[in-house]
């Protein structure tokens, strides 16, 4: 059988979100709407010193003040944020010592994820702390993790067990003020990941966090804050799903990445958030802001592969402060159906002979709109910075549309930027020469697509390829693989 | 206010000025906040209180402005001074083809079919500035190039400001239409000729009917105390051909809003650029392309030289309307830097809506290649020269099109003079 584009579009828009059920899990949750007392409850809640209480309250005094960022190219319905539960927590949390006291129930959602904690613990050697709203419920290979001297816990633990270091780093790349949506997040986060390699460690496994809104109306607040110490290397991932609902939830979390003198740091996101159904109904929405600093010959990576979410609003970003330090940036950003992505990288050259790459990847299918946003600004003290930028655009369709909206500033002499986009469609030469040499349509499509977003997929983690190219399968490619 | 004795209300668009008025004033000058204004601001301009009519008539000799010509070839002449036409630097038509003034043809019953159809058609409603200038411009060129028909020599607007008044704020307004299989050639120009600040803000509107070739060429080599807002719509229809070629080598402020409007099918529109500032200059280049007929053309090709305290900006903006399918639409825009207090901010911007199109944009900031200047320098060519060699090249593309042979000598000359230069020979 043929395998024709049209079909390939209709087999997208029928296609059920795949992870969308729902966890029967007992919930503790707080009343619905925001305000002081709120963000107190919350941090009593998690038993946090007063700092934290001090440090969340001032930041919900600079949201007060501000007002939703509508620059973005992408509409929707505005969140009611006094309508939103900012703190929901499975009920039955036992402290874990192995993972058979993990309830049972719990076990089967990871399962159904395809993330099973015993096969992973085995086979991939990844250690996972899965956030499921909000609250770490399980952290796996602690212990390998602790002999190497690894920080690697929930925040909210970090918070109590290790407060010198989250005071010290928390809010110092992205400030409680840095924009509306940050501003909430630091009020209000729930949990999230804390990660420390010490001076010269190469940490040595994937680090993964998993998150998962399983609550109705309640918003995913997450804070992750890897810090990666002189000479040391980290490779971490987070991955996301939520359940199908009809309502829009929120997601809006924060990311900070410190890497000092001669670190890397490698940070991957699969996110897969309920993305709505094919009328454009539910789904979520993720404002995420996610950025890194760089000091001397450092280096932060991000890559992300985005399939999900009703609204994405998403630029992960690196300072490149520090002398001869690298920032990248490599996306796939996929949508379909009613889908909005307004996504890109800012990469901030302060330092000399900084180095930036960003390669991104948008693939726009349905009556989706795809956006690339970026920013390239090279400061007056950047001796020899050098960027490269590359985003490129697949229309599949004719309802839907690319967009790109790359800033540059230059302002000094010895920089050197480059910046290309292309926008296409799937040629019909390029079906047809796949044709005559006898790989049908049906290949020939998955073929071109899979070499589009190579250059991305190909920065993944070798253990998360395979997830990646499962949500890829669900949000494009079908029964193509 | 102090301009109303000067309106005419029985003036046939005076409803059309009241209206401007009202949007201007609700909107006021455009603000570092707007996105479209993020580079660029007007505070500077704000500040100085131009007059907005002159208050004296002023005349020039041909002989003391003959320099701002290009006397090497017979053309017909535009002249403005200080926003007043000149009738004795112009030379003007109505054999076969009407080149003349804004204000007869808004006046003349014969012009009135014309003017109905065109005037403020394609200029933005909504624009501030081009508001401003609708409800205040009294004066412009107005050109209509009949079917099939092409006008002997290529017609040239100057606009002088002599300075006799010490703050001057211009309103030009052109109307350019060339009927079906008709073509034209426009060169435009702003001189200031004393050190008296002066502020432009001219608005052109261009119609290419079917098959209609016109090239437009703006010379931006102002004083340093000259600023220019230049606000141009173009609309195409079937088949027709627009280039429009903007040289900024001067000015305190220039920014040039240029607009095109692909009515029809197997549209080309050209816009090609060539930019080199120094001191403390600023130019600002804006352009649209909406693409909104299917099988059209767009070109982009802008280069920039940077030097000094300058301050460059590209804003180049593609629209792809859904229906709007095979659509080849091209941008680049490359720059050097050759001061570390210069600056550039560009800004390509793609909105696609239609599957089957072929879009791509490109932008470098970069410097001078020193292996090819290294070459030059072993083969004896100082290293000054050597500079300058690469940067003709670098901004040759662009001039490589211009139709004028004696406006591409020109061209060539003020780049050789702006950066410093005399190669002895033309490129």
């Amino acid at each position: 059988m043929a395998y024709t584009e049209e079909e390939l579009k209709k087999e997208l828009e029928t296609k059920e979100y795949e992870y969308g059920f729902y966890t029967d899990i007992e919930s503790d949750t707080l009343p619905k709407g925001l305000n002081e007392d709120i963000v107190i409850a919350i941090s009593k809640k998690k038993e946090e010193p007063d700092w934290m209480t001090e440090w969340r309250l001032q930041a919900f005094r600079y949201w007060k003040e501000m007002e939703e960022p509508e620059w973005a190219n992408v509409t929707y319905k505005k969140p009611d944020f006094q309508d939103i539960s900012y703190y929901s927590a499975p009920n039955k949390k036992p402290k874990y010592n192995s993972l058979d006291e993990v309830d049972p129930e719990l076990l089967d959602t990871f399962k159904r994820l395809g993330i099973s904690l015993e096969e992973q613990k085995k086979l991939a050697g990844v250690a996972v702390d899965i956030v499921m709203d909000s609250v770490s419920v399980a952290t796996t290979f602690k212990k390998t993790l602790a002999e190497k001297g690894i920080i690697f816990m929930s925040i909210s633990e970090a918070i109590k067990e290790h407060p010198e270091l989250v005071k010290k780093y928390i809010g110092t790349v992205v400030p409680q003020k840095d924009n509306f949506y940050a501003a909430l997040n630091s009020a209000v986060f729930s949990d999230g990941s804390f990660c420390y390699i010490p001076k010269g460690v190469r940490c040595p496994m994937e680090l993964s966090t998993y998150f998962r809104i399983n609550q109705a109306g309640t918003g995913q607040f997450e804070r992750t804050l890897v810090i990666a110490d002189e000479g040391s290397y980290v490779s971490y991932l987070e991955g996301c799903t939520a359940p199908s609902r009809n309502e829009n939830q929120l997601h809006a979390a924060v990311v900070e990445l410190i890497a000092l003198d001669d670190a890397e740091i490698k940070y991957s996101t699969v996110q897969n958030w309920f993305p709505g159904d094919k009328e454009g109904k539910g789904g979520v929405f993720n404002f995420v802001t996610k950025r890194g600093l760089c000091e001397k010959n450092a280096k932060i990576s991000w890559t992300q592969v985005e399939t999900g979410s009703a609204v994405t609003w998403k630029y992960p970003s690196c300072i490149l402060k520090g002398d001869n330090s690298i920032g990248e940036f490599y996306s796939i950003a996929v949508t379909n159906n009613f889908q909005q992505a307004d996504t890109g990288t800012k990469m901030i050259h302060l330092g000399k002979n900084t180095k930036s790459t960003i390669i991104s990847k948008g693939i726009s299918a349905g009556k989706s709109q795809n956006s690339y946003r970026g920013l390239v600004q090279v400061n007056s003290r950047a001796e020899n910075a050098r960027n490269f930028s590359q985003c490129d655009s697949l229309l599949m369709g004719n309802e839907c549309g690319a967009h790109t909206f790359p800033y540059i500033e230059a302002k000094n002499k010895t920089a050197q930027i480059e910046h290309e986009a292309t926008t296409s469609k799937i040629g019909e030469d390029q079906i047809f020469y796949c044709n005559q040499r006898g790989i049908d349509t049906e290949k020939a499509i998955a073929l071109i697509v899979n070499g589009f977003s190579k250059e991305v997929l190909n920065k993944l983690p070798m253990e998360f390829a395979v997830e990646a190219q499962k949500l890829l399968e669900i949000s494009l490619e079908g029964s193509v693989g | 206010m102090m301009f109303e004795n000067n309106v005419d209300i029985d003036h046939p668009v005076h409803d059309l000025r009241t209206e401007a008025m009202k949007n201007f004033e609700l909107k006021g000058f455009p603000t570092k906040k707007e996105e479209a204004w993020k580079y660029t601001s007007l505070n500077s301009l704000q500040k100085v209180d131009f007059s907005i009519f002159p208050k004296q008539e002023n005349t020039l000799e041909y002989r003391d402005v003959k320099k701002y010509f290009i006397h090497e070839i017979d053309t017909y002449k535009i002249v403005f001074i200080d926003g007043i036409y000149s009738s004795n630097l112009s030379e003007t038509t109505h054999d076969g083809v009407d080149i003349c003034l804004m204000s007869s043809a808004l006046t003349k019953p014969m012009y009135k079919p014309v003017i109905d159809v065109y005037f403020n058609k394609t200029a933005s409603k909504d624009d501030s500035l081009t508001s401003l200038n609708t409800a205040f411009s009294r004066e412009g060129a107005f050109i209509y190039i009949y079917k099939n028909k092409m006008p002997k020599k290529p017609v040239e607007i100057i606009h002088f400001a002599t300075g006799n008044e010490s703050t001057l704020m211009l309103q030009p307004r052109n109307l350019i239409v060339v009927e079906e299989n008709a073509e034209l050639q426009v060169i435009e120009r702003h001189q200031s000729l004393t050190s008296n600040e002066v502020l432009t803000n001219s608005v052109t509107e261009i119609f290419a009917a079917k098959n209609a070739i016109v090239d437009y060429y703006k010379v931006q080599n102002n004083v340093g105390t000259a600023s220019l807002i230049d606000n141009t719509y173009i609309d195409q229809k079937d088949k027709s051909v627009v280039k429009v070629h903007t040289f900024s080598f001067g000015g305190k402020l220039t920014r040039n809003n240029l607009n095109f409007y692909q009515n029809g099918e197997y549209i080309d529109s050209t816009m090609k650029g060539v930019t080199i500032l120094g001191e403390k200059q600023h130019v600002d280049h804006h352009t649209l392309v909406h693409h909104i007929e299917p099988n059209c053309e767009s070109h982009q090709d802008y280069k920039g030289i940077y030097g000094e305290n300058s301050t460059g900006v590209f804003n180049g903006k593609i629209i792809v309307d859904k229906i709007a399918q095979k659509t080849n639409a091209f941008q680049q825009n490359n720059n050097i830097l050759i001061s570390d207090k210069a600056t550039i901010n560009t800004k390509p911007q793609l909105e696609i809506f239609a599957d089957d199109v072929k879009c791509s944009h490109g932008c470098t900031i970069g410097q001078l290649d020193e292996e090819a200047l290294f070459y030059l320098q072993s083969r004896g060519i100082p290293k000054k020269e050597a500079r300058a060699l690469l940067m003709y090249a670098f901004a040759n593309n662009v001039l490589a099109s211009v139709r004028i042979p004696e406006l591409k000598t020109r061209i060539n000359k003020l780049i050789a003079k702006k950066l410093g230069v005399n190669l002895g020979f033309d490129l």
